[in-house]
C-alpha cells in the first residue's frame, strides 16, 4: 500500500508522518508517534478511551482516518499539562481519587476539558450526559463527576476573581 | 490485498467523478463513524475513500426563505449549535444530536446517518416527519428525493452508481408548528434505538392542522406513517386521537426480534413514543421548552 | 488533603493523599499492556473457531507460512500434551489438560472464538492475511449453550471423558455435569416441618463480562538460550509465569514476567490467553511478538462470569426467624469445568445464622468461553436469589427488610453452612448503618420504591512477599509483587509510612517483576491491602529491627537498648545512655560503616482474612409503559475493617455497586441459534454509562479485623454481591410483581407488567 504523507500539528508541534490510507488517527498516534496516552478500549467509538481534540472538536481518534489529519490541529492527553504543571482537571482527578486503574482517565480528562471550554457552568446531569461516551468500569463515575464539578467551580472562581 | 485509496475531493463535481471512477467500491467519508467501524469489522471494503469534508457546501447550513439546507457532511455538533435551525426544527436537531456520544457528535453527519441506511438511524424518523428533501448529485446531474423514499432496505439506498448525497433541505415552517423526536434505548445514552418516533405538527389554536409521523427501527426502512398523522389532524391531541395515532404506529410495525428488542415490545413502544412525542411537539408550539442534556 | 482522617491514633492511615502513580496516570505517561514495544517486534494474531462445537479434522498452515512477512505459525501441535491433572500453579488449582486446550484448541473447538492457530508477522495486515490463508477442516457438531439444556440426558456432550464427580454411585455415562457439591448444616427437613411460612422461588441469571476497558495484551521475547521475558497486563504475573512454564515445559526461573499497568481486571486477568502463544511464536520466529485482543475477541474468548439457575426455599417463623433454608445452584462453567459454583453455594446463606441449611451445586459445561473470576465469583448469583426471596418473606410477614435481616444476622460465633465459625464480623453494624442512614430514614420519593439487600464475601490472604530498602538519604523504597489495580500502591505506602514513622511522600512503593521479588499470589480475592499489606508491614518491621542494630552500633549499645519511635531510634531508657535520637537519614548515612545496606524482607502465607458484609439500599422508579428503570438514589454500606485510604475504599464500593447495577438491569451475553455471541461489543453489551446513574453514596463501617495489625479487611469484592437483589427488590416493590430473571431489561420488565395487568385487573 502506498503510504500517505501527512503534515499536521500535534499538541502545538508541527508534525509529519507517513500512514496507510485506512490507518486510524489512534493507530498513528500510538504506533507511529509514540503517543500512547490515547488508549484503544474498543476501536468502535463506544468507550471514549481514545478521545482527542481535532480542530477543537472532541472526537474518538479510533473513528478518524489518519490522512484526515492533514492541515488539522490535534490535541491529545500528552499536551494537557503545561510543562511540569498539571492541568487543574489532572490535579483534581488525582486529589479526589477519580481514577482506579487509570486506563479510561486520559479520555475522561480530554472530554472533561472540552466540556468546560464549552460550558463552564454545567449541571451534574450535563456532566454525566457529556461524559456518557466515556466508559469507566472501576469507579462507578461518582468521583469523576465530583472532580469535574469541583474544577468547574474553581475555574469559574478564578475567572471571576 | 487490493490497494485502498484515500482521496480528498475539493468540490462536488470532483467527488462525483471519483465516486464514478471507483466503480462501486467508492465510499464517501463524511463523519466516518459508521464507515470506520464497518471497515474494521470487514463488512465494508472500500477501494476508494472519498473525503468530502473539504467541500464547503457539504459542511455548512444555509437558510433561504425559511427553508434550511444542511450540507450532508456537517457534523452533528455543528448542527446542534445552529440557533435558528434549533428553533425551527427542534425535533430534527435533537434527533441528530442523539446519534452516539459527544465524541461521535463531533464527527457524525445527518447525510452519513441517512446513507448508512440503518432502519434504526436516529435522525431519519425526525427527517421523515419534517418532510425533508435529499439533494443528490451524480454523473447524470442533480435530483431531489423525499427522505422517506431514500432508503430501500437495511444498508440499501436508492442512490444510483456514482451518485452522492449533497444536502438535506427542511421546508419553511408555518406559524405554530414544531416537532419532536423520541427514541427508546435501554440505557440513557450510547445505544441504538429500539424504536424511534418523529412527530411534526402544525396547529391552529388547540387543533392540529397538519402532521407527519416518522417511525424507525420497526421495519426494514424508516416509515412515514400517514394513518397516524391522519388520526392527529383535526384533533386537539385528545386521548382518543392519540390512542388512534398510537394504534396506527403499532399497526405499521413490521419489526424483528433481535438482541435489542422483541416484536411485541417494539410494537407496543411505537405507540407509547408516538403519544409522548406528539405532546412534546405541542408543548413546543406553546412555548414550553424540552431540551436534551448535552 | 481533602477531609480529615478517621483514626486519631494514626498519622497516615485513614488519610487521603495523592496516589504515587497519580501523575503518570493523568498525563498518559503510565504504560499499560498495549503500550510496550520492543525493537524488531512482530504482530501476533489468533485464528478463532467460528463454530461453537466442532471436531478439528485438520489444519493446513502451509499457505500462511509461505506468505511474505509471516515469521511463525503455531497450532496445538506446538504445545505439549498435559496430564488430566489438577495441579497448583502458584496457589491456583488448574487442570493442565484443560488449560492447554483453552489456550489452543486440540481435538475440538468448544466455543465460538476458541483459538485454533496463531501467526506472527511483520505487520498487522500481513498477520490478518495469513489467518485467512490457514485452512481448517471442521466437522461441525451439535452445540449446547444453556445450562438447563446442557444438563438434559440427550444434550451434546462436550467431553467424552467427563463423569460427574460427587455422585454415588458414580455415573457410567459421560455428561456435561462436571461435579455435584453439597453443603449441610442441621436438618433442613426438620426445620421446614417447624416453619410457619415457607417461600420457594426459581431464579435465573445470564453470563456477564467483567468489562475491563483495557483488552488483554502481552509482549514476549524468547532468546535462543531458553530465557523468556514477558510484559503482560495481568492481575498476577507470578501466575502468568507459572502457567507458561507448565504449558511450554520451561522452568519458572527461565521466564521473567513484568506486569504492566493494568486497565481493570476484576478477576478476568488472573488466567492466561495470549502469553503462551506469544512466547511460542517468539521462540519459533526468534523475534519479540506482541499480541493484543480486539474488544470483540475479549467478549468472545476471554472468561466472562457465569450465568446460572438458582432454586431457593426458605422457611421461617411468623416472627421472622428463619428455621430452614435450601438452595440449588446450576452454574455455567463454560467449555471446561470449574465454575465458581462452590463459592456461590458457600455464600448463599453466609449472612444468616440459620440452624438448618441444605445447599446443592452443579458445575456444568456448555459451548461458551471458559468462565473466569469476576469480583466475588459466584456470590452475586446465589445472593440474587436468596436476597430476593428474603424480600418476599419480609413483605409476606409485613416486616421491615432490615429488621428481618437483623433478626437473622450472622455474628461472631455463627457457624456457616460450609463449616467455618465467624470471628469478629460486622454485618449487624452494617445493617444498622443503613437503618440509621439519612437515606433509609427518608421515605422514597412519590412514585419510587426502595430495595434492600445484603451480601457476603470471604476475602482471602495467601502468599505475599515484600522488601523494604532505605536509601542513603533516608528515603524508603517498598517493593512488592502485586499489580496495582485500584490504588494499592497508596495503601501500601501509607502502612509503611505509619509503621516506620516517616512521611508518606518519603516512601516509594514499587511493583517488581517475577525475578525481582519473591512469589506473590494474584491481585484478587480482595487480598492486596490485607495480605501484601501485612508483608509490607513485616518487611518494614524487619528493617526497623536492622535499624535498631545499626543505631546500637553507633551508640555502642545492645540493639535491645534501642527503640524505634516516630521515625527515630531512641534509647530504650535512661539506663541505656544519654543519646540524641537518630533519624532514619542519620542512620542511613552511616550504613556503610555499620554493616552495609539496610533492608527488610518478609514472606508469608497469610491467613485470617476478615470476611466482609455489605448492605445496599436502592430507590428507583419504573416507567410502566416502557419498562425503563431510573435509579434515583443508591447507598452502599460495608464493614471495611480499617479504611487505609478511604477514597479508594469508597471507590471500591461505588465501582462494585455500579457493576452490580449493570448486571441487574442490562448486561447479558446474548447467543443466537447458531451458538454465536450476538453482542460482542460495548454497543450492545450494555454497561452503565455516567448518565444512567445517580451519586453512589457510601458508608464505611469500620469493624476491625482482629488478625491484622491495622485491622484491614478486604473490600473489593463484597460490593458487587448485594446490588442485583437491591435493585430487583426495589423494582418488584415498585411494580408489584416479583422479578426472578436477570437482567431486568426494559423489554423484560415491560412484558412482566403487561402479563400481570389483565391478571391484576381480574383480581
Amino acid at each position: 500500500m502506498a503510504k500517505i504523507h501527512v503534515t499536521t500539528t500535534i499538541n502545538g508541534a508541527p508534525t509529519e508522518f507517513l500512514c496507510d490510507p485506512n490507518q486510524t488517527l489512534l493507530d498513528v498516534l500510538r504506533d507511529n508517534l509514540g503517543l500512547t496516552g490515547s488508549k484503544e478500549g474498543c476501536g468502535s467509538g463506544d468507550c471514549g478511551a481514545c478521545s482527542v481534540m481535532v480542530d477543537d472538536r472532541l472526537v474518538c481518534s479510533c473513528l478518524v482516518l489518519a490522512p484526515e489529519a492533514e492541515g488539522m490541529k490535534i490535541d491529545t492527553i500528552e499536551g494537557m499539562a503545561d510543562g511540569d504543571k498539571l492541568h487543574p482537571l489532572q490535579k483534581k482527578f488525582v486529589e479526589m481519587a477519580a481514577l482506579q486503574c487509570g486506563i479510561c482517565t486520559p479520555g475522561f480528562l480530554v472530554a472533561s476539558k472540552a466540556l468546560l471550554a464549552k460550558n463552564p457552568n454545567p449541571t451534574e446531569t450535563e456532566v454525566r450526559y457529556w461524559l456518557a461516551g466515556n466508559l469507566c468500569r472501576c469507579t462507578g463515575y461518582d468521583k469523576i463527576i465530583n472532580a469535574v464539578m469541583e474544577v468547574a467551580a474553581e475555574m469559574r472562581g478564578a475567572a471571576n476573581a | 490485498m487490493s490497494e485502498i485509496q484515500y482521496r480528498t475531493a475539493k468540490n462536488i463535481k470532483e467527488a462525483v467523478t471519483l465516486m464514478a471512477a471507483a466503480k462501486g467500491k467508492g465510499y464517501i467519508l463524511a463523519g466516518g463513524t459508521d464507515l470506520l467501524v464497518q471497515m474494521k469489522a470487514g463488512t465494508r471494503e472500500p477501494g476508494t475513500i472519498i473525503d468530502v469534508k473539504k467541500i464547503p457546501e457539504m459542511v455548512r447550513i444555509t437558510e433561504k426563505g425559511g427553508a434550511f439546507t444542511i450540507g450532508a457532511a456537517t457534523p452533528a455538533a455543528v448542527i446542534g449549535e445552529h440557533p435558528t435551525l434549533r428553533k425551527a426544527w427542534p425535533g430534527v436537531v435533537e434527533a441528530i444530536n442523539l446519534i452516539g456520544s459527544t465524541q461521535v457528535q463531533g464527527r457524525a453527519s445527518a447525510g452519513g446517518n441517512l446513507c448508512n441506511a440503518s432502519p434504526a438511524a436516529d435522525s431519519v424518523p425526525a427527517l421523515v416527519a419534517a418532510g425533508c428533501v435529499v439533494r443528490v448529485q451524480g454523473p447524470e446531474g442533480k435530483r431531489d428525493i423525499p427522505v422517506e423514499e431514500f432508503n430501500v432496505g437495511p444498508g440499501k439506498t436508492s442512490l444510483k452508481p456514482g451518485e452522492i448525497v449533497v444536502s438535506l433541505t427542511l421546508p419553511k415552517r408555518p406559524k405554530n408548528a414544531s416537532d419532536a423526536y423520541l427514541r427508546l434505548i435501554p440505557r440513557t445514552e450510547m445505544d441504538i434505538a429500539v424504536v424511534g418516533v418523529g412527530v411534526s405538527l402544525a396547529m391552529k389554536g388547540d387543533k392540529v392542522v397538519d402532521a407527519r409521523v416518522g417511525l424507525g427501527a420497526v421495519a426494514p426502512t424508516v416509515l412515514l406513517v400517514d394513518k397516524a398523522a391522519k388520526a392527529l389532524v383535526g384533533s386537539t391531541l385528545d386521548d382518543a386521537a392519540l390512542d388512534a395515532a398510537a394504534q396506527a404506529c403499532s399497526d405499521a410495525c413490521k419489526p424483528i426480534d433481535d438482541k435489542r428488542g422483541t416484536v411485541k415490545y417494539r410494537t407496543k413502544i411505537a405507540g407509547v413514543l408516538l403519544k409522548r412525542a406528539a405532546m412534546i411537539a405541542r408543548d413546543r408550539i406553546n412555548g414550553i421548552e424540552h431540551r436534551g442534556h448535552r | 488533603m481533602p477531609d480529615g482522617h478517621s483514626h486519631p491514633k494514626y498519622k497516615w492511615i485513614g488519610t487521603r493523599p495523592d496516589r504515587p502513580d497519580g501523575a503518570d496516570k493523568v498525563t498518559g505517561r503510565a504504560r499499560f499492556g498495549a503500550d510496550f514495544n520492543l525493537p524488531g517486534q512482530l504482530v501476533g494474531k489468533v485464528l478463532r473457531s467460528p463454530h461453537p462445537h466442532a471436531i478439528i479434522a485438520s489444519i493446513d498452515t502451509s499457505k500462511a507460512e509461505a506468505l511474505a512477512g509471516v515469521k511463525a505459525v503455531v497450532t496445538a501441535k506446538d504445545f505439549p500434551e498435559q496430564a488430566n491433572l489438577i495441579v497448583p500453579t502458584g496457589e491456583m488449582q488448574v487442570n493442565l489438560r484443560d488449560i492447554t486446550r483453552n489456550v489452543m484448541a486440540r481435538e475440538k473447538a468448544l466455543y465460538e472464538g476458541h483459538p485454533v492457530a496463531a501467526v506472527a508477522a511483520t505487520t498487522e495486515a500481513v498477520a490478518r492475511a495469513a489467518l485467512a490463508l490457514i485452512e481448517v477442516r471442521y466437522e461441525v457438531l451439535p452445540h449446547v449453550i444453556d445450562v438447563t439444556d446442557a444438563m438434559k440426558p440427550d444434550a451434546p456432550v462436550l467431553h467424552d471423558h467427563m463423569i460427574t464427580e460427587g455422585v454415588t454411585p458414580a455415573p457410567t455415562k459421560a455428561s456435561n455435569v462436571a461435579k455435584r457439591i453439597e453443603f449441610k448444616k442441621g436438618d433442613a427437613a426438620a426445620g421446614f416441618a417447624e416453619a410457619e411460612v415457607v417461600i420457594e422461588k426459581d431464579y435465573t441469571t445470564q453470563a456477564v463480562h467483567q468489562g475491563y476497558i483495557e483488552p488483554h495484551a502481552a509482549l514476549a521475547s524468547a532468546s535462543e538460550d531458553g530465557q523468556v521475558q514477558v510484559w503482560s497486563t495481568t492481575q498476577g504475573h507470578f501466575q502468568v509465569r507459572g502457567f507458561c512454564a507448565k504449558l511450554l515445559n520451561l522452568e519458572t526461573s527461565q521466564i521473567r514476567v513484568t506486569p504492566t499497568e493494568i486497565g481493570g481486571g476484576f478477576g478476568g486477568k488472573t488466567v492466561v490467553y495470549l502469553e503462551p502463544l506469544a512466547i511460542k511464536l517468539s521462540q519459533k520466529s526468534g523475534r519479540p511478538v506482541k499480541m493484543t485482543m480486539t474488544r470483540e475477541e475479549v467478549f468472545r474468548a476471554s472468561g466472562p462470569a457465569p450465568g446460572g439457575n438458582v432454586k431457593v426455599r426458605i422457611g421461617a417463623k411468623k416472627d421472622g426467624r428463619i428455621v430452614a433454608a435450601e438452595c440449588t445452584v446450576e452454574m455455567q462453567a463454560g467449555a471446561f469445568p470449574g465454575s465458581p459454583v462452590g463459592p456461590a453455594c458457600m455464600c448463599a446463606y453466609a449472612c444468616y445464622d440459620i440452624d438448618n441449611i441444605h445447599i446443592v451445586g452443579f458445575d456444568v459445561v456448555s459451548n461458551r468461553p471458559k468462565v473466569a473470576a469476576y469480583r466475588a465469583p459466584g456470590a452475586p448469583i446465589s445472593a440474587w436469589a436468596v436476597e430476593s426471596t428474603l424480600d418476599m418473606l419480609a413483605l409476606q410477614l409485613g416486616m421491615d427488610p432490615i429488621d428481618l435481616r437483623l433478626k437473622n444476622a450472622a455474628k461472631k460465633g455463627t457457624k456457616t453452612a460450609y463449616g467455618v465459625t465467624f470471628n469478629t464480623i460486622g454485618l449487624v453494624e452494617t445493617l444498622e448503618a443503613i437503618k440509621n442512614s439519612e437515606h433509609y430514614r427518608t421515605p422514597p420519593k412519590p412514585g419510587h420504591a426502595r430495595g434492600i439487600a445484603a451480601g457476603f464475601w470471604f476475602n482471602v490472604g495467601a502468599d505475599s512477599s515484600a522488601a523494604s530498602h532505605v536509601g542513603e538519604d533516608g528515603s524508603v523504597t517498598v517493593i512488592s509483587g502485586n499489580p496495582d489495580i485500584g490504588g494499592s500502591r497508596a495503601s501500601l505506602a501509607l502502612m509503611a509510612a505509619e509503621e516506620l514513622g516517616v512521611d508518606y511522600e518519603k516512601v516509594r512503593p514499587v511493583i517488581a517483576d517475577t525475578a525481582s521479588i519473591g512469589f506473590n499470589f494474584v491481585t484478587g480475592g480482595s487480598r492486596v491491602t490485607f495480605a501484601t499489606g501485612l508483608a509490607v508491614v513485616n518487611s518494614v518491621r524487619d528493617m526497623i529491627r536492622e535499624l535498631k542494630v545499626r543505631a546500637g552500633k553507633i551508640w555502642n549499645v545492645d540493639p535491645e537498648g534501642v527503640i524505634w519511635e516516630n521515625g527515630m531510634a531512641k534509647p530504650a531508657g535512661s539506663n541505656v545512655g544519654d543519646f540524641e535520637p537518630l533519624s532514619l537519614a542519620q542512620i542511613a548515612a552511616q550504613a556503610g560503616k555499620t554493616g552495609g545496606p539496610i533492608n527488610g524482607h518478609a514472606q508469608l502465607n497469610v491467613t485470617g482474612a476478615g470476611p466482609g458484609f455489605g448492605v445496599h439500599c436502592c430507590d428507583l422508579s419504573v416507567d410502566a409503559d416502557t419498562g425503563i428503570v431510573t435509579i434515583d438514589r443508591y447507598t452502599a454500606a460495608q464493614d471495611v475493617g480499617t479504611a487505609i485510604h478511604p477514597s479508594y475504599v469508597e471507590g471500591q464500593l461505588q465501582g462494585g455497586a455500579v457493576q452490580g447495577i449493570g448486571w441487574a438491569l442490562n448486561e447479558e451475553y446474548i447467543y443466537n441459534a447458531k451458538g454465536r455471541l450476538d453482542n460482542p461489543g460495548f454497543l450492545d453489551y450494555r454497561m452503565p454509562v455516567a448518565s444512567d446513574l445517580p451519586k453512589i453514596e457510601t458508608i464505611l463501617v469500620e469493624v476491625l479485623n482482629p488478625t491484622h495489625p491495622y485491622g484491614v479487611r478486604g473490600v473489593g469484592e463484597v460490593p458487587i454481591v448485594p446490588p442485583t437483589a437491591a435493585v430487583g427488590n426495589a423494582i418488584s416493590r415498585a411494580i408489584g410483581i416479583r422479578m426472578t430473571d436477570l437482567p431486568m431489561s426494559p423489554p423484560r420488565l415491560s412484558e412482566a407488567i403487561d402479563e400481570a395487568t389483565p391478571r391484576m385487573a381480574a383480581d
